[in-house]
């Protein structure tokens, strides 16, 4: 089913994506989408949108089941607190995308920006994960309590795969990067650390879905050395704060 | 509110309480220096219109009086006659006055609009028998003197073939009221307000402006007080009660007053960590080092992402955003044009397909000048 | 039995119960109020509650309370008046103190409050996001130059005047080596240098040991000039003219004959045992333009190549005063407020002279802003501060960085017995005598102050962060961001703040 956006503010476009999912349909065009918000926002239906220009802030926020192919960039918070399903964006991503995260994918063709993955966290087999195929700035993955990012910085303008303070307050989760990483883009918390088996097996998957949802070819693109980012320990601030007077500071 | 508005402004103004916003912003700039009909600018801030409350908005165009281009062109929000009559006195004994006149507006349009008049003006060759050296301080003093002085009077503008045109009410309808689609300019930014109280004043919304600086401004100054205390030594009178207005003031001091390139002024209002700043070149290393050191109360903090307009050397359109990145930005060029905006949306509404589009840098300034090193 | 003996302030229980006649606390108890005969027995007169025996016995036997006898209440003569008039009667002296004014005076600092972002302008998150306590102290030039590098980019023209680069806005204020032991001097020195800050050797020159730290020392010339040398003004990171201190403004340092010993007497070099009684005025600085020409000649001493600070007792001058200073040619001014920490000074002026540190930063600031050159110098606030949140009030009141001198002994164990100048410290801290000296171990001191900086530190950045700044210079001056409660409107003009509510 077809809707013609244009026009249209982000209320009454989404109260037309809602009537669609309700009437039935299985997937739902969006066209000539300029900035309109909260795309998808709280659906809770396998249903799959389809959107066709530039979409605004928190795509797909709180949503759990949907699928969003994004025809174009996207702005910010994509993904806000998404708990099932996916986002696949043919395109760019603004900031703090894929902000606390619980389940559910997104990937990214192109590059994403500031905070990408703030928060995101998981649970037992709920592992949500994000895919950037381009670059990401600072602030990577801050705060993670859970759940996989993986940059593979296919296009890049100077070099860095990533930006700086990654990982800042990690406590759970990992992050993996197509290429070196320098301890000095770690914020505290963060560390580089070994590549698993299971980590292998787990970015392997991660990579082929990104190259089926995009046409790249998947060869090229695992032969390269990865770098895995992970937590120093699961309880980064256990020694900033005095707890009672006269305790000895607990361990981590 | 059941205060009336001039009560409620001496109020604030007694209290010198600041109005908080959340706003969204556009900059349109034509490299070549050709006219862009002031519909566009409108337009790609439509495209934006959750970002705003309808509590103010506002433009500033760049080559819009190309008659007066040797004028610095006044432009004033008066309460009344009595404070025109006043102004009026003030700028005739301090400068000579080329041509006076209403700034034409559909006053239907918006709700109690104030008396809005513009002076084409040039300081006087002479004072007290020696000459005028500096005819932008001159005129700079005058405007402070007008805003901190003159009861029910507020300068909205004062460069030189450039004006700023801005209101209580939606973009849409602003642009409207002042009828912008028939100024061209080479530059425009527009602005759209979201205040987190009534600010029932016109001086309040953006573009702040001073001689040929202009800035509209998506954000909050967490270190305002600072930055104001730091300017008010050099003359500069934090007036128009949000935080925008000395982001203009910061810029015309360290480019016009210290001589500093634009690049550099850029950098001292978002330089880069002292832990980052070892990984430039050594000569960009002590560079940034030497600005953070000499001047520490530059440093905006707080979210923000601002566009600037200046006509210092030459029309220019400047992006910035803060050094943690904490407010949107995007930029775009189509041939002679560059854009930028708080959202995608908004260039795409005006442009179509650009050739580039790009998000910029925490801290890291895009630079558009006519005829001259963009970057 | 003198019955017109002072009564004593404090009363020594021993829980005979737990007590096993060890006679630790007989060792520890430096001021001779304890001996042990078939129990422990003690002179209640000699007590001064420094807890030296409770916090070393093993038992935990023993305890200090305030002494139960009753004075009859009374509004006017207070218990306090009587005790003085009493010593005065005994003695014929002056009364002499340790440890800044114990009149409880009000706090501005706590009638001063600060705000926090809420929705309009967020904080910033002060535990993930970076946070920049970098703060430089010296002289600023007025702007900056350039030229044309070889490879066409800018290159910077301009040379930076001599600068100390701290890493919190938190040095250590001057405590002589005669007031404080060797050892306190020197864990202040390890403890400097390991946080990436400074402290003040104090007018007492520096015992060769203390050398290695010279980068983290800033060296103290004041009216008695004891151990000021070329080699001292040399190895130091800046150097301070000492004018006044905020615990006894308009007079000089005193440091009594019980605390010159040997080791004092060399570095000071002075006889042992005489007292060591600071002139009031530097004898070569009667006027502005002496301090000036005092200032350029420490730098012509030092080839121009360190910063000269110049430190001040907050008095109700204080902004005249730092303006003159600053056109002196001075690259800093350390003011110390009214109740500034002392090792020893005359009772009266303790709590009588000079003015609190709150209204004096925020004169000074307000001035040197009016006369256009509050940029050219760094300011340093001290007198008082015990805390991060006084840290944050000082900074946002106008200060560059705070100099901590209790707070700093406090965290070696001090217990504010206010006994400085006796030189008897039970906790080895402000004594010269090697049996007390040998209690403060230097390894746990340094840890000690360093673990201090370090907490500060985390809470001003979460300060920071609830203010939405991420750099403590967005802080510096910024009075909007305080608000005073329950001060009348004069203060709070002077303070240059509103009332909580505006």
């Amino acid at each position: 089913m077809r809707i013609d956006a244009k026009g249209l503010s982000f209320k009454e476009l989404n109260e037309k994506v809602r009537e669609a999912v309700k009437s039935g349909a299985s997937e739902v065009e969006l066209v000539n989408v300029n900035g309109q918000r909260f795309i998808g926002d709280g659906l809770t239906t396998p249903v799959t949108i389809v959107t066709r220009g530039s979409a605004g802030n928190d795509l797909g926020a709180f949503m759990s089941g949907p699928k969003i192919l994004v025809k174009g960039n996207v702005a910010d918070a994509a993904g806000n607190t998404m708990n099932e399903g996916a986002i696949l964006i043919d395109g760019r991503a603004g900031d703090v995308l894929g902000h606390s995260m619980r389940g559910g994918k997104i990937l990214i063709r192109g590059s994403v920006g500031y905070r990408a993955g703030l928060h995101m966290k998981a649970y037992k087999d709920k592992n949500p994960t994000i895919v950037v195929g381009g670059t990401a700035e600072d602030f990577l993955g801050e705060y993670q309590a859970g759940g996989t990012i993986v940059v593979l910085a296919l296009e890049h303008d100077n070099g860095r795969a990533i930006g700086d303070y990654v990982g800042t307050g990690m406590h759970g989760g990992r992050i993996f990067v197509k290429g070196a990483v320098s301890k000095d883009q770690l914020g505290p918390g963060a560390t580089i650390d070994e590549v698993t088996d299971a980590d292998r097996s787990e970015l392997k998957q991660a990579v082929e879905d990104y190259c089926r949802a995009f046409n790249v070819p998947v060869e090229q693109i695992l032969s390269h050395m990865f770098t895995k980012i992970a937590p120093v320990s699961s309880r980064p601030f256990g020694k900033t704060y005095a707890i009672q007077s006269g305790d000895v500071p607990p361990k981590t | 509110m059941h205060l009336s508005e001039r009560r409620r402004k001496e109020e604030a103004l007694s209290l010198g309480f600041r109005v908080h916003d959340g706003c969204g912003v556009a900059g349109i700039h034509n490299e070549k220096g050709r006219g862009i009909p002031g519909s566009r600018i409108v337009k790609a801030l439509e495209a934006m219109r959750p970002r705003y409350n309808g509590l103010g908005a506002g433009y500033a165009g760049y080559g819009i009086y190309p008659r007066y281009r040797d004028c610095y062109a006044i432009h004033l929000i008066l309460d009344d006659e009595e404070s025109l009559r006043k102004v009026g006195e003030m700028l005739g004994g301090k400068a000579n006055i080329i041509r006076e006149e209403e700034i034409p507006a559909r006053r239907h349009v918006l709700y109690n609009p104030p008396m809005l008049r513009r002076f084409f003006v040039k300081p006087p060759e002479q004072v007290g028998g020696l000459p005028v050296e500096d005819p932008d301080s001159y005129i700079m003093n005058l405007v402070m003197a007008i805003n901190s002085g003159v009861e029910g009077c507020f300068v909205m503008s004062s460069g030189k073939n450039m004006g700023v045109f801005k209101g209580v009410g939606y973009p849409v309808d602003v642009a409207d009221f002042y009828m912008l689609e028939e100024y061209q300019a080479s530059l425009w930014l527009g602005h759209g307000r979201f205040p987190t109280n009534s600010p029932g004043w016109w001086g309040g919304a953006h573009p702040f402006n001073i001689l040929g600086w202009s800035v509209v401004h998506n954000g909050e100054i967490s270190s305002y007080d600072a930055n104001r205390r730091f300017l008010e030594q050099y003359g500069y009178k934090c007036m128009l009660l949000t935080d925008t207005e000395l982001v203009a003031y910061l810029l015309d001091f360290l480019v016009r007053r210290e001589g500093l390139p634009l690049k550099l002024a850029c950098r001292a209002l978002a330089p880069p960590f002292w832990d980052k700043i070892t990984r430039l070149s050594p000569s960009q290393a002590e560079i940034v080092r030497a600005l953070r050191v000499v001047y520490p109360n530059a440093l905006l903090n707080g979210p923000f992402s601002i566009i600037i307009g200046t006509n210092a050397h030459g029309t220019g359109m400047i992006g910035l955003t803060d050094r943690i990145k904490l407010r949107p930005m995007v930029a775009a060029r189509r041939g002679e044009e560059i854009y930028i905006a708080s959202e995608e949306c908004a260039i795409r509404s005006v442009c179509g397909e650009p050739d580039q589009l790009w998000m910029p840098r925490a801290g890291e300034p895009i630079i558009s000048i006519a005829n001259g090193e963009s970057s | 039995m003198n019955p017109l003996e002072i009564p004593p302030e404090f009363h020594i229980m021993v829980d005979v119960g737990k007590c096993q006649l060890c006679g630790r606390c007989v060792q520890e108890c430096s001021f001779g109020a304890l001996r042990r005969t078939d129990k422990i027995e003690a002179d209640e007169r000699k007590c001064v509650a420094c807890q030296r025996c409770v916090a070393t016995c093993p038992q935990r036997a023993i305890m200090v309370v305030d002494h139960p006898l009753a004075f009859a209440l009374h509004g006017t003569w207070t218990e306090k008046n009587r005790r003085d008039i009493w010593k005065q009667a005994e003695t014929g002296r002056a009364l002499l103190s340790g440890t800044g004014t114990d009149i409880s005076y009000p706090s501005l600092f706590d009638h001063i409050l600060i705000d926090s972002c809420q929705v309009t302008n967020p904080p910033i998150d002060p535990l993930r996001e970076p946070m920049e306590l970098r703060t430089y102290i010296g002289r600023r030039p007025r702007g900056l130059e350039f030229v044309e590098g070889d490879s066409g980019g800018l290159e910077l023209k301009t040379v930076l005047p001599p600068s100390i680069e701290l890493k919190t806005p938190i040095i250590f204020g001057a405590m002589s080596y005669g007031a404080v032991s060797l050892e306190t001097h020197k864990a202040l020195a390890a403890a400097a240098h390991e946080k990436g800050t400074v402290m003040n050797s104090g007018e007492g020159g520096l015992h060769a040991e203390m050398r290695e730290y010279g980068q983290n020392i800033i060296v103290q010339v004041a009216s008695g000039r004891f151990g000021v040398n070329m080699d001292y003004l040399k190895l130091a990171a800046a150097i301070e003219i000492k004018i006044g201190q905020g615990a006894k403004p308009g007079i000089g340092g005193h440091l009594i004959g019980e605390k010159v010993t040997e080791q004092i007497s060399q570095t000071r070099m002075i006889p042992t045992g005489t007292d060591a009684i600071s002139p009031a005025p530097h004898h070569d600085i009667y006027s502005i333009e002496d301090l000036s020409q005092l200032i350029y000649a420490l730098k012509e001493a030092t080839e121009y190549k360190k910063p000269i600070l110049v430190k001040i007792a907050a008095v109700h001058n204080v902004a005249a005063i730092s303006s003159g200073i600053v056109r002196a040619g001075a690259d800093g001014i350390v003011i110390d407020g009214f109740r500034g920490g002392t090792g020893a000074a005359p009772t009266v002026i303790r709590d009588h002279h000079g003015i609190p540190i709150e209204p004096a930063i925020a004169a000074v600031d307000d001035r040197l802003r009016e006369e256009g050159i509050r940029d050219e110098v760094s300011i340093i606030a001290s007198g008082g501060i015990r805390c991060s949140s006084d840290v944050a009030k000082a900074i946002a009141l106008g200060s560059d960085a705070v100099a901590i001198g209790t707070a700093a002994l406090i965290a070696l164990g001090c217990r504010i017995c206010k006994q400085c100048h006796t030189g008897l410290c039970a906790w080895g801290i402000c004594t010269q005598k090697p049996e007390l000296r040998r209690r403060l171990d230097l390894n746990t001191a340094t840890r000690r102050l360093c673990n201090l900086l370090d907490a500060w530190s985390i809470e001003l950045k979460e300060i920071l962060g609830a203010l939405g700044m991420n750099a403590i210079e967005s802080l510096r001056g910024n009075r909007d961001r305080l608000r005073g409660i329950g001060l009348d409107h004069t203060t709070l003009e002077v303070l240059g703040i509103k009332p909580a509510g505006r």
